[in-house]
């Protein structure tokens, strides 16, 4: 069954350096890393010490608040180092990786007959269970809930994003075989969004398809939720990243957790911009030298995409959900009368004195410079120009500022995450840090509401 | 060293001080600056604050030159009378003209700038926050919607009231309940009635010659209208503006082109432009039907505003200025975009009300703008609490169906 979702509010940020479908495959790079910020809201208790040996897919701590949640290494080695911050709070863990293949064998699970109890046990022992995140509030799922649908956007509008139907060819098997078993932990069905009927995700059985167009944000799981079935206060729903659903499927098959992605790597600061396959975790050097290197020092390395992704500075590991690596100029520059003159080299949803109208398929060579300095919100209309969602993006910023927790839960917090109101954060022209009060404020009505 | 890197070492060096915010101000002026992205999108769209409110100041530079050249036009025409062959050639686009806006007007706009940023970098040091760009548009319509002849040192009294009490003890730009230069207007409005309205304020010259041998007045349509004496501008007077009135209100054609500017550039709301018209026409039509229905006498003192052809509201007095470049002050109006359609419709509609009802000074646009700027939020409120009440109705009918199962 397939309906059609047309998004029409949006836009298309197109920029140079799209990655050439071409795939490199990655030997092992000599250390990996697991950057505890990915699992939001995880206090993490340790299994290992430093120096110890660790398989591929053994735990390297689990949850504090399910013991059976656990976070696997995605190599074999030693952990070299667990770096603390304060309150001795662990930030990151780091594997050398010894060079071996050797895996934690699991159980395979028999995806006719077993029950969803027995699918989340082999997910959660299996170190896959963090792929599964829930709305409201943008975490890791709670296994204990039974959600009312799961939601996965087979297609990838953002900036320079992987196309999902080439990175994930030839792994049906596993795909099909995630989804199945996703399907029995609902108590509804497992909703995935295509770009068409030739996308691989098409071709899966027992889920209900969407064949969604337009300008991104038309690819965010979030669109898809609120186009299809809204969440309501006191449901849950569960969105898996169609990147992750190989890696479920290989552990449920195979019994092995082989964190392998096919990435894009791209943006005007890679030589070569191309798909490199290699582990999750890995150094990003070592990706970034598979696609030719970067043609210039002063650039920003992105984990993920230009909207959403997370700057690499002081963590130079590729991170646990990155399907991608973006590489930007910095704009850490001047510009004189910058405010003043017409501009054709950057984009605007306005036309004032901005030429980007002109030609909505030039590609643009964008840079981090916020284009001006952060204000007050002051223009009305414009948000909305670019947010497909029922829902009022300034109203629901502003109760957010403000932290008014029952004018958040009226106006749809429960059914958005950051990632939703990057687009918004993009245009806005007070450069109001729109991800960062989503966040802070999803935080607070869990804590205070749970 | 050019004059990028000596700016920028002057930046650093004086980052803590206390007027760091006077000269971020002129040095932002100057460059973008080099701040880059922390968190969230690492790309920013090009749009700032001061690049929109540059717009607006680009639709309104005409309005202003024009206004050079009308004060002239206005203040030689009440001395020799006008011109019986006017041709915009020979007897408006003169120096002349110019001459008497140059002397009248820019010391108008100059101090509203002066006083007015003056103000604003005060605040923004005491407060230790950046300047923010509100006052570039306010500091611009301010000259434009006085007249002619305003005392400077009133003009930097109510600029002082507007910015203060108007703004910044709400917290400045984007904070503010009122519109900045309608506050300013108000303030001259009701401290000094005399300079405000009347038929001697729109012509320059034409207070001070009052009482002499000398003397000569403009009253403007509308104080005609209201007195119920005849007036002699034509209709494409009125829509090119060469009539007496505040400073920048008199084109209509020019404001015509502004607001198409604006909405070209997506910086104005064409929603509330339109709807506005919409509500003046209305109000026009019900003023105008009463007239034909007979159901007002002809020595009504309402009768002749009454009776003006409802469509000619939008070239006399200030309605379309108000329309095009108030109304849709994004801070002061509505925010929603059905909540915009209320917001501008009721301002056309009742600034026509009261340019009727209120004929001692038959003016009622800023009145009817600043009305709505008060009733504003609550508009939005109600078009936000229909979004809420939806997605309640959504929540119950889930728990509904959840209850069959």
């Amino acid at each position: 069954m397939s309906t059609d979702i047309r998004i029409k509010k949006g836009l298309d940020i197109n920029l140079v350096g799209a990655a050439q479908k071409e795939t490199s495959i990655l030997k092992d790079s000599d250390s990996y890393q697991i950057n505890l910020d990915d699992f939001h809201g995880i206090v993490p208790k340790l299994l290992l010490k430093q120096c110890e040996k660790v398989k591929a897919g053994q735990g390297l701590f689990f949850n504090k608040d399910n013991e059976e949640m656990l976070f696997v290494s995605p190599v074999s080695g030693v952990i070299d180092e667990i770096k603390r911050g304060a309150r001795r709070r662990v930030l990151t863990i780091t594997i050398k990786a010894d060079g071996t293949d050797s895996t934690e064998k699991l159980q395979t699970v028999n995806l006719e007959n077993d029950s969803a109890d027995q699918i989340k046990k082999a997910l959660l022992a299996g170190g896959c269970w963090p792929f599964i995140k829930q709305r409201p509030y943008d975490i890791i799922a709670n296994p204990a809930d039974t959600p009312k649908g799961i939601f996965i956007s087979g297609l990838d509008t953002a900036p320079l994003a992987a196309d999902l139907d080439y990175t994930l060819a030839g792994s049906e098997k596993y795909l099909q075989a995630a989804v199945t078993a996703l399907g029995k932990l609902t108590s509804g069905s497992v909703h995935i969004s295509v770009k068409g009927s030739s996308s691989v995700l098409a071709g899966l059985e027992g889920v209900q398809l969407h064949t969604v167009s337009g300008p991104h944000p038309a690819g965010l799981v979030g669109t898809l939720i609120n186009k299809v079935d809204p969440i309501n206060k006191g449901e849950r729903v569960w969105t898996v990243n169609a990147a992750d659903l190989e890696i479920i499927g290989k552990l449920l098959l195979e019994g092995e957790f082989d964190g392998s992605r096919t990435i894009a790597v791209a943006g005007s600061g890679v030589s070569k911009p191309s798909y490199v396959r290699v582990k999750l975790g890995a150094e990003i050097k070592t990706v970034l030298d598979a696609a030719g290197g970067l043609t210039d020092e002063n650039v920003r390395v992105i984990n993920g995409n230009v909207l959403t992704g997370t700057g690499v500075a002081s963590f130079r590991y590729l991170r646990f959900y990155n399907n991608s690596v973006t590489v930007i100029p910095e704009g850490n520059d001047y510009e004189l009368f910058g405010w003043a003159k017409p501009v054709s080299n950057k984009v605007s949803i306005t036309r004032a004195l901005t030429l980007s109208w002109l030609n909505k398929r030039k590609k643009y060579n964008l840079n981090t410079n916020t284009n001006g300095e952060h204000r007050a919100f002051v223009l009305t209309g414009q948000y909305e120009q670019v947010f497909p969602l029922d829902i009022y993006p300034m109203q629901l910023l502003k109760s957010c500022m403000i932290k008014d927790l029952d004018e958040m839960e009226q106006l749809g917090l429960y059914e958005v995450a950051p990632e939703d109101f990057a687009l918004t954060e993009f245009v806005c022209v007070s450069k109001q840090p729109h991800q960062k009060i989503i966040r802070e404020a999803l935080d607070l009505l869990h804590k205070e509401i749970g | 060293m050019s004059l990028k890197n000596k700016l920028h070492l002057l930046k650093e060096k004086y980052s803590d001080k206390k007027y760091a915010p006077a000269f971020n101000a002129l040095h932002t002026f100057l460059y973008t600056p080099n701040e880059t992205t922390h968190s969230g999108a690492h790309v920013r769209a090009v749009d700032d604050l001061k690049r929109t409110m540059n717009t607006v100041i680009t639709a309104l530079i005409p309005i202003l030159i024009f206004s050079f050249f009308n004060a002239g036009y206005q203040h030689y025409s009440a001395i020799n009378g006008f011109p019986s062959d006017f041709s915009v050639l020979e007897h408006f686009l003169t120096l002349d003209n110019f001459l008497v806006g140059l002397v009248t007007i820019l010391p108008l706009v100059v101090i509203s700038y002066g006083v007015g940023l003056g103000v604003e970098f005060l605040f923004a040091v005491i407060k230790g926050h950046e300047v923010e760009e509100g006052y570039l548009v306010t500091g611009m319509l301010v000259p434009l919607i006085i007249p002619v002849d305003t005392p400077l040192w009133m003009l930097a009294i109510a600029v002082i009231f507007g910015v203060v009490i108007g703004k910044e003890v709400f917290g400045g730009t984007g904070m503010n309940i009122l519109n900045p230069a309608l506050t300013i207007r108000a303030f001259l409005f009701f401290s000094y009635p005399t300079w405000m309205s009347g038929d001697k304020v729109w012509v320059h010259q034409a207070v001070e010659r009052a009482g002499t041998a000398d003397a000569i007045s403009g009253e403007t349509i509308l104080g005609s209208l209201a007195q119920g004496a005849d007036y002699s501008y034509s209709v494409s007077d009125m829509f090119f503006g060469f009539i007496p009135g505040s400073v920048g209100e008199t084109s209509t054609f020019l404001i015509l082109l502004g607001g198409l500017f604006l909405i070209f550039t997506k910086i104005g709301s064409w929603r509330i432009m339109l709807s506005a018209v919409i509500g003046a026409l209305v109000m026009g039509l019900i003023f105008n039907g009463v007239v034909d229905a007979g159901w007002i006498h002809s020595s009504s003192k309402f009768y002749h505003l009454m009776s003006l052809p409802y469509w000619q509201h939008l070239i006399v007095g200030g309605l379309a200025f108000g329309i095009v470049y108030m109304a849709t002050d994004p801070v002061t109006a509505a925010q929603t975009e059905k909540g915009k359609w209320y917001y501008g419709f009721l301002i056309g509609f009742i600034s026509v009300m009261i340019r009727v009802f209120n004929p001692a000074y038959p003016e009622g646009v800023f009145l009817a703008i600043l009305l709505m700027n008060v009733f504003a939020p609550t508009i939005d409120h109600y078009v936000v609490r229909g979004n809420v009440k939806r997605r309640l109705k959504r929540t119950k009918k889930s728990i509904a169906n959840l209850e069959t199962v």
